[in-house]
């Protein structure tokens, strides 16, 4: 399957050739069209399987990566996938079209587009990824995309930290997830996923088989921002907006979505499994929905709405998760419903929310402000943008004939559904679910009015805006415009789409149900007066009410005290991070070089004596040893002579010299003991530090007098001398320690091996050339560390511009 | 005041060339004697560093217009180019070959990936050894 691993491959190539293509295109024309190509020509790709997938088709292509860690490029290309595959493709190159007219050539459109690329690519392996290991790293790499685009005018004190925010929340998330994938692994013995789904029997009473399922949902939850995890998607609000179209409402955050939906076949048959997700899916769309009422910033408002949607897909994975724990049977199809609405609103959401995001960045580059209290009376300023709110804001609110009517109506009927479930002690409880259901949508189409109407209704206030309203070029209307002929035409044909896309990811959602045409139901815009269409007309009812009676009500929301939001838990956790661990490190980071050798000899001292002494391994045997001659007393005496020397010196040029007559002494034993090698790197390097050296203290006030108490000065007397002697006694005792085999032996063979005679260098050169290579390495880092330690100092003139 | 050294410039002037050479000797006989990349480089950047304390940084950088930061980057580059080039011929990474090849005038010569290696290793101490010198005397 060459088409899945280009899908992956392909954003990956693109974004690393863009620094090269940027110069060259910069002048002629805007970069990004040449990065719609690439999801145009992906969702073209793709949408060549759709006939052989919707047949029931899954194509899966392995590379061995990691073998024997069972870590395997493991591409896999089935219903569910495709669904995701299509959006991240489809929006995808809508956003970009839109983007080449909402980013102005001045951005640096080079950053953007390459993070973007990053970002499409990494989704794009989250979600044809069979290995676990392969899935979590593309997830990760969503999250550093997401946190480089929601960062991308980084001069902005809030982008930042709302790039933060989003950062450490989803990387939380992601490593719990790690953990759980860790746990399935030691439960089923492999990473893959379909072999994971394939012995869910065997798996299921483990021990870690519940731990994983928790770990796994905290990362899916995370990243979906479900309740209360949801805090990061607000601040991600910083982001350019077609970034937030893209990322934040129609892919990234579906991550968690596809995750639940992935592992239903695994866990769906769990009281856990359902309970969590259910109940947190509800949570989180009535919190959000509630919370979007009360925005004053469009982007904020759709973000709690997007906040709200993902809930009440995820809790409809929740509810669908039922069928697994009854079986197939003829009348358990009835629970899969919640499931088949969940992926049928996961694309209407995809399509209304894209819309609306893209229409509030319409109104925000033409008009200057996103603020519901500055606007307002554009309707006819802005007629097209007007139509594209309506339609986008009516099909969230579920009224037909839009696509969000038909799958808020299939929210209410499996809703009302799981009321009947025996299963789970659901039946206590089983009125809540449909309440909260109705509860949520009442605000969700409040807040669709408000969106409509205080942006487009009311007076115009031209004294409040910043630019003259008019109407977009016709670039930037065409992706929404594009995305609401979806809106209406799904609500029109949804059988089509139920027929090629949704019923093979039925199929992957419930492997072990026989046939996934039956599980897809037929979906009529009208049928018949039923308790569904009751309770939307009570929600436009009370809806209507609501509105008006807004500012009565609205008083409400002051009740709750800020200081208990989980925005104020969040910041209150990371300040006491922050300080608790400064604090920590102060400690013991005083800035006094003194300090850290101590720290240094003493844990040495501790290590390698203790290890020592504890091995009993400190033993000595003179009897092989060779007789001192009297130049080799010579030479000690003159080291013991200067290292005496060096501690009563008065300048640190003397001290310097001392030393260096100790390195240079050491290059003569070397020689004596007919090792040139060691000889002429130990006379070189002696030479090169001492100029180093010397360099150095021109810098320097001169040695002072030490003013240490005397209890201080006779410590270190005595580290000293545990150093000298821990080194003297390790020193005699290896020689002839003789509990390891010698590895002498096989370099003798080194002619014969690598081709040299000299064992020093074929070391350096071929039997350890990895440390080597590693070593040079780290040497060009500390090269450029000191480079940019003295060289790039910030200048006192220049100006702070970063907290705007 | 100004420091007198005619001695020490008119000596740097030939030791640097003994210096130099016997740094290139270094690298090339390292694979049967004494020497190789990291002495040689070392033996290379002592010499360098010698004509940047007997001569002032303008004319050295005259009649050596190197980047020595991008002198260490290439070397860095070489040593894991090698390093991943034996992956290009199905051999596991950091895999060395050689062999002897007739060369006219000079006979039979051994030929060794080694080289290109060790290459890389004494590119990077020169290319550090001197930025780090450089950059510290310049500091202000």
């Amino acid at each position: 399957m060459v088409t899945v691993l280009i899908a992956i491959l392909l954003p990956f190539v693109c974004a690393a050739l863009i620094p090269l293509l940027y110069r060259r295109l910069r002048r002629v024309a805007h970069l990004g069209w040449f990065v719609l190509s690439v999801p145009f020509i992906l969702f073209l790709l793709l949408a060549r399987y759709i006939p052989q997938i919707a047949e029931g088709k899954t194509f899966i292509h392995t590379y061995e990566w990691i073998p024997s860690f069972n870590i395997n490029f493991t591409t896999y290309l089935d219903g569910l996938s495709m669904i995701f595959g299509l959006l991240i493709t489809g929006v995808g190159s809508l956003v970009i079209l839109y983007s080449i007219f909402y980013l102005s050539t001045k951005e640096s459109l080079h950053h953007f587009y390459c993070y973007l690329l990053l970002f499409m690519g990494a989704m794009l392996g989250v979600v044809f990824s069979d290995n676990l290991m392969v899935l979590y790293t593309f997830w990760e790499l969503t999250s550093v995309s997401s946190f480089l685009l929601i960062a991308f005018w980084h001069h902005r004190k809030a982008s930042r930290a709302g790039a933060r925010k989003a950062m450490t929340i989803t990387v939380f998330g992601g490593l719990s997830m790690l953990a759980g994938f860790l746990m399935l692994y030691v439960a089923s013995g492999t990473f893959s996923i379909r072999e994971i789904v394939a012995d869910v029997e065997v798996i299921r009473d483990h021990t870690l088989f519940i731990p994983a399922l928790i770990l796994i949902l905290i990362g899916a939850f995370t990243k979906s921002a479900q309740f209360p995890f949801h805090i990061w998607l607000p601040d991600a609000m910083e982001a350019p907006t077609p970034v937030s179209a893209y990322l934040h409402s129609a892919t990234m955050v579906k991550a968690g979505i596809y995750l639940v939906a992935r592992f239903s076949p695994v866990f769906g048959g769990e009281a856990v499994w359902f309970w969590l997700v259910s109940v947190i899916g509800l949570v989180t769309l009535f919190w959000g929905s509630f919370n979007a009422v009360r925005q004053t910033d469009l982007k904020a408002l759709l973000a709690f709405s997007t906040v709200s949607q993902l809930g009440l897909i995820m809790s409809l994975f929740g509810l669908g998760s039922v069928a697994h724990y009854y079986g197939y049977a003829a009348d358990t199809v009835l629970y899969t419903q919640a499931s088949f609405a969940a992926l049928f609103h996961l694309i209407n959401h995809s399509t209304f929310k894209g819309a609306l995001f893209m229409m509030v960045g319409i109104v925000d580059h033409e008009v200057g402000t996103r603020d519901i209290r500055r606007l307002g009376g554009l309707m006819a300023l802005m007629p097209i943008t007007f139509t594209i709110a309506v339609i986008g804001g009516f099909s969230m609110a579920g009224l037909p004939p839009f696509n969000g009517f038909l799958s808020k109506e299939m929210f209410f009927a499996a809703a009302l559904t799981i009321r009947n479930v025996e299963a789970f002690s659901i039946s206590d409880l089983g009125l809540l679910f449909p309440i909260v259901a109705w509860v949520a949508s009442i605000f969700t189409f409040v807040y669709c009015m408000i969106l409509i109407s205080r942006t487009f209704f009311g007076k115009l206030q031209l004294d409040k805006l910043d630019k003259k309203p008019h109407e977009a070029p016709l670039g930037m209307l065409l992706s929404p415009i594009i995305l609401c002929v979806f809106v209406v035409g799904i609500f029109f044909f949804p059988n089509v789409l139920g027929h090629y896309i949704l019923d093979p990811a039925m199929a992957s959602i419930y492997p072990a149900f026989p046939s996934a045409s039956e599980l897809t139901p037929h979906i009529h815009a009208w049928h018949g007066i039923n308790a569904e269409l009751l309770m939307t007309v009570g929600v436009i009812i009370i809806g209507i009410i609501l509105f008006k009676t807004l500012k009565s009500w609205k008083p409400l929301y002051r009740i709750f005290p800020q200081r208990y939001t989980f925005n104020m838990y969040y910041n209150r956790l990371i300040e006491f991070g922050e300080n608790s661990s400064a604090k920590l490190t102060n400690r013991y980071m005083t800035g006094n070089l003194t300090h850290y050798f101590v720290y240094i000899y003493v844990f040495f001292v501790a290590l390698i004596a203790g290890y020592f002494i504890w091995s009993d391994a400190i033993a000595f045997n003179f009897a092989k040893d060779s007789a001192v001659e009297s130049y080799e007393l010579i030479l000690v005496f003159v080291m013991m002579f200067a290292a005496v020397w060096i501690i009563f010196a008065k300048g640190r040029v003397t001290a310097m010299l001392l030393n260096g007559v100790l390195g240079y002494s050491i290059a003569f034993f070397f020689v004596i003991f007919r090792a040139p090698d060691l000889a002429l790197t130990q006379l070189v390097v002696e030479s090169v530090t001492t100029a180093l050296f010397l360099l150095c203290f021109k810098y320097l006030p001169d040695l002072m007098p030490e003013a240490s108490r005397k209890k201080m000065k006779w410590s270190k007397v005595i580290i000293s001398i545990f150093v000298g002697a821990t080194v003297t006694l390790v020193g005699l005792a290896v020689v002839h320690f003789d509990r390891f085999e010698p590895v002498a032996t096989y370099f003798n063979d080194s002619y014969k091996l690598a081709g040299g005679s000299n064992i020093v260098n074929t070391i350096l050169g071929d039997f350890r050339a990895f440390d080597t290579m590693l070593e040079v390495v780290v040497l060009l880092i500390a090269g450029l560390g000191v480079y940019t330690l003295t060289k790039l100092k910030p200048r006192k003139e220049e100006t702070d511009h970063e907290n705007q | 005041m100004k420091i007198n050294d005619v001695i020490l410039r008119t000596v740097t002037k030939t030791v640097v060339f003994i210096i130099l050479t016997l740094g290139i000797y270094l690298f090339f006989a390292g694979h049967h004697a004494p020497g190789g990349g990291f002495i040689g480089g070392l033996v290379l950047a002592s010499g360098i560093v010698l004509l940047y304390l007997a001569y002032d940084i303008e004319t050295v950088h005259k009649g050596m217009p190197f980047d020595f930061k991008k002198v260490a980057a290439l070397g860095v580059l070489l040593a894991t180019g090698t390093a991943i080039g034996s992956l290009f011929f199905d051999a596991p990474f950091l895999t060395q070959t050689h062999s002897y090849i007739n060369v006219p005038i000079f006979g039979k010569m051994g030929f060794s990936t080694v080289t290109i290696f060790e290459a890389g290793v004494a590119l990077t101490v020169v290319g550090v050894v001197v930025t780090i010198i450089l950059s510290i005397s310049e500091d202000e």
